[in-house]
């Protein structure tokens, strides 16, 4: 699968690391229509390709949105990126969040640091169809005030009232007024229905592993809890095996799994 | 700080809304509320200062309560936020009895607060209401300690 190239028609930057970028396809390019959940393979000239998650809905022109983070070689190319470059795409790759399984149900949204990303079209798509769903929450954790993503947005969604929106931020400075302290003590002021609740969960790793652990103490079932998963990804259809994850592929078995479907390999260090 | 004058039978209702005081005597229930009273704050209004006597132990029925602690050079750094259902202080139960940090309020709160030396007398006098208070205590200790020990992990640095 060849990278078609997208040019970059916007560049947002989002905190001092983060940036979000909005990508528009050549003229008679096949169709990208991204779920929520997945991700698309990014390639910088010369550099190399990652795997950055879809964060928002696709637009009706093919437009594609990737909130990237800096944190090595290529993602550092790509945060510096200017309007007008060009940019590799394959994808979109991987299992989406079950959006279609969330009718009627309360959904609470649990997230920290960059993990938003690929939650923002889930929200997006929660906002767009707010009937359908019980009560909605949304808590999302950042290393400081700073680092909080998607700041207008949050503000927005809290004023709305359509969803509950708490975030909360490691370290505070002076000038802080909001929640201070790990993202998972906002699962239990948080309200749901623990009968009828479906919990989506991203960021690192080890803030999944305490997540699963509050949600479950709130008398949560795991199999009503999604999570996000990374690895290192490379081919993103399932040849190369650099991402597998026990007898799974990210790339094509995830990102996005049932947590009971991978309880047992969570336990296992240094997988 | 605002205390506010109220019959007792309103503290009672206000702590049984709490998942904290679930399950609790409702003997050993009306002997906290007995000497207990409501506390209204507006934000940045103190509730602790550090170093002064922890004569009280407070229930945040609703709003939000940073703990802070003054850090020369860098002022208040707020350690954690607490809100309704959450205690404040347990100083009042560890010698010398003295607060270690700043409790303020962020936004504006409603308490309870219960005098520290009315529950230490009730704890020692009665063990069945002191066994309820503490192993409701403890609960909130260590999930606190726990978060605390989270913080230090500092999630955030280890995305790559």
């Amino acid at each position: 699968m060849s990278p078609v190239w997208y040019r970059v028609h916007r560049v947002r930057r989002e905190t001092h690391d983060v940036v979000t970028l909005e990508l528009t396809p050549p003229e008679g390019a096949p169709p990208c229509s991204p779920e929520p959940g997945q991700f698309n393979m990014l390639y910088v000239f010369g550099t190399g390709e990652v795997p950055i998650s879809i964060s928002s809905l696709p637009s009706d022109r093919g437009e594609l949105v990737h909130t990237v983070r800096g944190v090595g070689a290529v993602t550092n190319k790509l945060i510096a990126l200017q309007r007008g470059d060009v940019v590799g795409v394959r994808g979109p790759f991987g299992r989406p969040w079950p959006v279609g399984e969330l009718r009627g149900r309360d959904v609470v949204v649990v997230t920290g640091g960059i993990g938003l990303a690929p939650l923002r079209p889930v929200l997006q798509h929660l906002l767009a169809h707010r009937k359908t769903f019980g009560h909605v929450s949304l808590l999302y954790g950042a290393r400081t005030p700073y680092d909080l993503l998607y700041r207008n947005e949050l503000l927005a969604w809290r004023d709305s009232r359509e969803i509950d929106v708490e975030w909360t931020v490691d370290r505070s400075s002076g000038v802080w007024n909001g929640n201070v302290g790990v993202v998972t003590r906002l699962i239990s002021r948080a309200t749901f229905d623990p009968e009828r609740v479906t919990a989506f969960v991203c960021g690192p790793e080890i803030m999944i592993k305490y997540a699963i652990e509050a949600l479950r103490n709130r008398g949560m079932a795991t199999s009503n809890c999604y999570v996000s998963m990374e690895r290192n990804m490379k081919c993103a259809v399932g040849f190369c095996g650099h991402c597998q994850y026990g007898p799974t592929f990210m790339c094509k078995d995830g990102p996005v799994f049932r947590f009971d479907h991978i309880e047992p390999l969570f336990q296992i260090r240094e997988l | 700080m605002t205390q506010i004058p109220t019959s007792k039978p309103s503290i009672v209702d206000t702590l049984r809304k709490h998942q904290v005081f679930e399950g609790i005597s409702p003997d050993c229930l009306e002997a906290f509320a007995a000497t207990a009273h409501h506390v209204s704050l507006q934000p940045r209004e103190v509730l602790i200062q550090e170093g002064a006597p922890a004569e009280e132990f407070l229930l945040i029925d609703s709003g939000r309560i940073a703990i802070e602690i003054f850090v020369q050079g860098r002022g208040h750094v707020s350690i954690e936020t607490l809100g309704p259902g959450e205690l404040v202080g347990w100083s009042w139960l560890v010698e010398p009895h003295r607060w270690h940090f700043d409790a303020i309020a962020v936004t504006p709160s409603d308490l309870i607060a219960f005098p520290a030396a009315a529950a230490r007398e009730l704890l020692a006098s009665n063990h069945e209401c002191g066994y309820g208070l503490l192993s409701r205590f403890l609960p909130q200790i260590v999930q606190r300690l726990r978060a605390t020990r989270m913080q230090l992990l500092d999630f955030y640095t280890l995305e790559q």
